[in-house]
């Protein structure tokens, strides 16, 4: 591309998050001539609403690791599975690439994408103007990831339709279950909310310095 | 109307846009000049990423082509061979494999005298009825609701387009449809009906049942259908409707 960047909010137009349309701004309250969504220049409170739904989702991760996900009863015995714990009995039972799926799936998709997000909105904050290019794909990996948290959760669901041999063994969804759901959603809510262009926008304010 | 040009007369004749010389021909004989030698390219246009908000001059875009942003790389846009008869085709498709994937069990297990079968319904079920509301709530939702509405939306705003006909409020929907697409998790899914065969297979008898391959192929179609559906394509055949 030739002759200096020129970024829309420079040439006074702001983007449909939805559908893309240039849309020029005056006055107020805009919405999308297209298709009608609200149009904004950035997302607004990007970084608090951010911050909100990152900072539960944390919160609700600790229950999720800490409380059983299954519950088993067999031969008259209880035993709750933590996502860990999982993980370990079929690391121990030599069935590594099954334990593999379970740890990147469960416990390595939502840590990183938490700790991603977190970086991503403390380097905005702080106006960072390094490697804005691979923050910017730091943040098109966690949109990529996020939903594959859910993998555990549908496992549960056929785990527990499935094992109702009565006496002899009756699974059901633990405590925990729930809060890493939470996780999953707030996860991939607080990745929508924020917006990328932030990253941007540092670099552009020391240029025009 | 043709989505390349602007004349009311040849609605019928481009009700199939595979049919592109049939439609050239009748041009001809209108008398009408073709834009470009090629109508399945998507003309230049001025966009700006939606990651970085640099405004780029993406080029003239051949089937196939796609463009990316000049700073941060990310894709601007694509141009899918026929992108909306590929896609209402494979969400024609998706809409039987989801009846079948949702009527049929996907996994037998058990003793000979005390089989289970579960669809994904039934499993939801028996969370509800042992108390885990959200949890059944959530997977009925990514499971079984998103990607059946993602279909019923698909068709909704793909058939007309493919027919030339306006239906209201196609713009909401084209947008509800790109939101949904997130929230619909079918994939994920079918790793999940992997990962319980896998950990179920050494301790009864487990069978896959027929939904299970129509689960692994409404995979396939939904993922083909999310990397044929430009949204510049979808807008500009619903411009030159109206």
């Amino acid at each position: 591309m030739s002759g200096p960047m020129l970024t829309a909010r420079d040439a006074g137009l702001a983007v449909c998050h939805d559908c893309g349309q240039l849309v020029r701004l005056a006055g107020d309250h805009h919405h999308c001539p297209r298709c009608h969504a609200a149009v904004h220049l950035r997302r607004p409170n990007s970084i608090a609403r951010s911050w909100a739904l990152l900072i539960s989702a944390a919160i609700c991760y600790i229950p999720a690791n800490v409380l059983p996900v299954t519950v088993v009863d067999a031969l008259g015995k209880t035993q709750g599975d933590t996502i860990i714990s999982g993980v370990l009995y079929f690391l121990h039972h030599g069935d590594w690439p099954l334990a593999l799926v379970i740890f990147t799936a469960s416990i390595a998709v939502p840590m990183s994408k938490i700790a991603m997000l977190m970086y991503l909105l403390v380097s905005s904050q702080r106006r960072s103007v390094w490697r804005p290019v691979d923050r910017t794909r730091v943040y098109r990996i966690v949109e990529l990831i996020g939903r594959w948290s859910m993998l555990d959760m549908f496992v549960v669901t056929i785990l527990v339709a499935l094992v109702q041999l009565g006496f002899f063994a009756t699974m059901h969804a633990g405590a925990g279950a729930p809060y890493f759901g939470a996780v999953v959603v707030l996860t991939m809510l607080a990745a929508q909310q924020f917006d990328p262009r932030l990253i941007w926008d540092a670099v552009e304010a020391r240029d025009d310095r | 109307m043709c989505p390349g040009h602007a004349h009311p007369g040849c609605s019928v004749e481009c009700i199939h846009g595979g049919l592109r010389r049939l439609r050239s021909a009748v041009d001809r004989r209108c008398g009408i000049a073709t834009i470009a030698a090629d109508d399945d390219q998507l003309p230049p246009a001025l966009a700006a990423c939606h990651e970085c908000d640099l405004l780029n001059q993406v080029p003239a875009l051949a089937p196939g082509a796609s463009a990316r942003c000049a700073r941060c790389n990310s894709l601007l846009c694509r141009n899918p061979p026929n992108s909306i008869e590929r896609c209402l085709a494979l969400t024609v498709s998706s809409l039987f494999l989801f009846i079948v994937a949702n009527s049929y069990a996907f996994l037998r297990f058990g003793t000979p005298g005390n089989m289970r079968t579960t669809t994904l319904v039934t499993g939801v079920v028996s969370l509800w009825t042992e108390g885990q509301y959200l949890l059944a709530a959530l997977i009925m939702m990514v499971g079984v609701i998103m990607p059946g509405f993602l279909i019923v939306l698909g068709l909704y705003v793909l058939l007309p387009l493919y027919l030339g006909r306006r239906v209201p409020d196609a713009a909401d929907v084209i947008r509800l449809l790109m939101h949904v697409r997130e929230w619909a998790m079918v994939e994920v899914f079918v790793v999940g009906i992997l990962v319980a065969y896998v950990k179920l297979a050494n301790m009864a008898e487990l069978l896959p049942g027929v939904s299970a391959y129509a689960f692994a192929l409404l995979m396939i179609t939904q993922a083909w259908t999310n990397s044929s559906l430009e949204p510049r394509v979808v807008w500009r055949r619903l411009a030159a409707l109206s």
